[in-house]
């Protein structure tokens, strides 16, 4: 309910709405006559609608408008409209730079977005109702891998080392040093470190997470794990407001070139080429938008193919580093975007080509088995707290038959199977199970353990810290 | 009614907060949205949150909502410049209410109250989904074990109906969770 004319807002709905049902029932008497062939005012017609038809190339509609979040990973979005492949299948794209995720997801639900730059998670807790009202939501397309960072501040840095040396001398370093401090500081009585993230069901949020318990750390018990929004990261960190965060770059990268903190591990780290964002639209408008939906997946597809390859990322620094879309100084995102990784001040900075993958390894597919691990870590930290059919929910919302037609009309290589596992590759694999056999990237989890998406009950009953409200016996009904 | 502005401009919303006060609202905060928003909503517990729509914090306030999913607050948001469509799809996607710009302080208590009311008729929709889920997963689970019954003891629909009920009646069981037992049994035997 809203003030100021909102009373009226009711009856335009009811107005446009049937006004629409009108506009249906004329097109489907017209498409009777031509069937029937009468009159020549109805081959006029049809004619009409055809041209009308390559003008629009068969879309349902043309005119979109698409929301960002200022962080690097926006930049598919942002490549395919200032590239021009939103134009090249016949897309007229407005972006709209939005202050949080609540905002993308409210208006991707209302209709006032038609579709938006998402965490991977937000689909499937939207459509679950977890935490906001529900509204089904879909993805048909990934936007990227990896990309996230852990940094804590110099003071905490130097208690780690100092707790335990040998931990923190090898990469991926864990968090026991971290759990050395944090017992020594219980048994002195005071109270708990603060650490950051950017939302609830942020890959951030299950990132840090993850990390903590495999070292014994209960993140609900053990810090206060809090949400602050991503460019204010830095800021609180140097104000000793927060002890560490998990986040997007440039806010990482940010506090290691200022001095503020040092980068303790990476996303990609923590797990090989795991999803980051996805594209996420409302399953009622992809439904009454098929063609526009698949056009827009092929844009992206195109965009993400130009932005993998490595002679292009300092072109898409300096179009995403402008003040309509990130707003920050072109050299605070560009290490990150061309592949080059600073852990702190005082050490030099290190190759690392995966940071941000963009196409490359099936990057853009929407693996169900990926929902299934976003939703184990919706069960694992309380958020889901209702049994559900992991596998049932992931194909209602993860479109993968939506991203293979998109990617066969481009001839463009898509997996034929919804479900890999996870853990498995240490190295460079081929993926056979697919139109054209694809490289792929390594998938380890630092701690060595494996996941598969068949077994997701299985999978929860590894982790000894948890905060589940549902037991894992009840999850196994469900599951199928 | 315990109510919290969130603001970074506290001067901007001042007048809300005057309006509120003169209104009877007990305003217990006015925070710029800082690192110690999270904090502070839990500590305040109030029973509404008025944020400004563009305010990167409604991130926190949804982690807030998360973390105590079973003490949700009704969030009203502001805006200053009264975009319409806005107003519709704050509205529409689950927000109570939704004020603009400036508003005449007769209009606020209702507007508040409608809320809240809004807020606890939707919590009050969500669990009785829950409740009517909960049902049919045990109908599902009864069916099942009925269909059990039926193969190996060759009886008809009704005959393993009551036999599972004297079963579950005897043991002192739910239907359900005597019906749960016996495909867990079933399960083990066709191993």
């Amino acid at each position: 309910m809203a003030i100021n004319d909102s009373n009226d807002s009711e009856d335009n709905q009811v107005e446009a709405s049937s006004s629409r049902r009108g506009f249906f029932k004329a097109t489907a008497m017209s498409a009777a006559a031509i069937i029937s062939g009468v009159s020549a005012s109805a081959r006029n017609a049809a004619w009409a609608k055809d041209s009308n038809d390559l003008k629009t190339n068969g879309l349902e509609k043309n005119k979109l408008t698409l929301g960002i979040i200022p962080l690097t990973d926006c930049a598919p979005i942002v490549i395919a409209k200032e590239k021009g492949f939103f134009e090249k299948h016949g897309l007229e794209v407005a972006i709209s730079k939005e202050a949080s995720w609540a905002n993308i997801r409210d208006k991707v639900s209302s209709g006032l977005l038609d579709g938006a730059h998402m965490l991977a998670g937000m689909p499937l807790s939207t459509t679950l109702g977890v935490g906001s009202a529900q509204k089904d939501t879909v993805t048909a397309f990934s936007m990227d891998l990896n990309g996230n960072g852990i940094t804590v501040s110099n003071a905490l840095y130097e208690r780690m080392l100092a707790a335990d040396p040998e931990s923190m001398k090898t990469r991926p370093i864990t968090a026991v040093a971290l759990k050395k401090v944090i017992d020594a500081d219980k048994a002195a009585g005071k109270e708990p470190m603060a650490f950051a993230m950017v939302y609830p069901v942020s890959s951030h949020n299950y990132e840090i997470r993850y990390w903590m318990a495999s070292a014994g750390i209960d993140p609900d018990h053990d810090v206060r794990l809090i949400v602050i929004p991503p460019s204010k990261m830095v800021t609180n960190l140097n104000a000793k407001h927060i002890d560490g965060y998990c986040v997007g770059e440039p806010w990482n990268q940010q506090a290691v070139a200022l001095g503020i903190g040092k980068s303790i591990i990476t996303s990609y780290e923590i797990w090989n080429n795991s999803p980051e964002k996805v594209f996420g639209v409302t399953r009622e408008w992809a439904e009454q938008n098929p063609s526009t939906h698949k056009a827009v997946i092929k844009a992206l597809i195109e965009a993400s193919q130009w932005m993998d390859n490595p002679s292009n990322r300092q072109e898409i620094v300096r179009i995403i580093a402008a003040q309509k879309y990130i707003g920050v100084p072109e050299s605070v995102i560009e290490q990150s975007m061309t592949g080059t990784w600073t852990y702190s001040k005082q050490e030099a900075a290190v190759s690392m080509p995966d940071f941000n993958v963009f196409h490359r390894y099936a990057a853009n597919y929407p693996w169900h088995s990926h929902a299934v691990w976003t939703l184990t870590q919706m069960v694992r930290w309380g958020q889901i707290d209702q049994a559900i059919d992991f596998k049932k929910v992931a194909a209602s919302v993860y479109l993968a038959d939506v991203y293979r037609e998109a990617a066969a009309e481009l001839d463009i290589a898509a997996p034929t199977t919804n479900f890999k596992s996870e853990g498995i590759h240490a190295n460079a694999w081929t993926l056979k199970e697919a139109t054209k056999p694809i490289d792929m990237g390594p998938d380890q989890f630092f701690d060595g353990i494996q996941f598969n998406p068949h077994e997701p009950v299985q999978y929860l009953s590894n982790f000894p810290i948890h905060n589940r409200q549902i037991a894992l016996a009840d999850l196994a009904k469900k599951t199928t | 009614m315990r109510v919290m502005i969130v603001d970074n401009d506290l001067k901007r919303s001042k007048t809300l907060k005057q309006s509120l006060i003169e209104n009877g609202f007990d305003v217990i905060a006015h925070l710029e949205d800082d690192v110690h928003l999270q904090t502070k909503c839990c500590e305040l517990e109030p029973d509404i949150v008025i944020i400004d729509t563009e305010s990167p914090s409604r991130d926190v306030l949804d982690n807030v909502c998360m973390i105590t999913q079973h003490n949700t607050k009704p969030v009203v948001m502001f805006s200053q410049d009264g975009d319409k469509e806005v107003v519709k799809a704050a509205t529409k996607a689950g927000v109570s209410a939704y004020v603009v710009g400036t508003i005449s302080s007769e209009r606020l208590t209702p507007v508040i109250e409608a809320a809240i009311a809004r807020f606890e008729e939707t919590k009050q929709l969500r669990h009785e989904l829950k409740q009517a889920n909960e049902k049919l997963d045990e109908r599902k689970v009864v069916e099942r074990a009925k269909g059990i019954l039926m193969r190996q003891r060759n009886l008809d629909e009704d005959e393993a109906y009551s036999m599972l009920r004297s079963m579950a009646m005897k043991r002192n069981m739910k239907l359900a969770d005597l019906s749960t037992q016996l495909i867990d049994a079933a399960k083990m035997l066709t191993i």
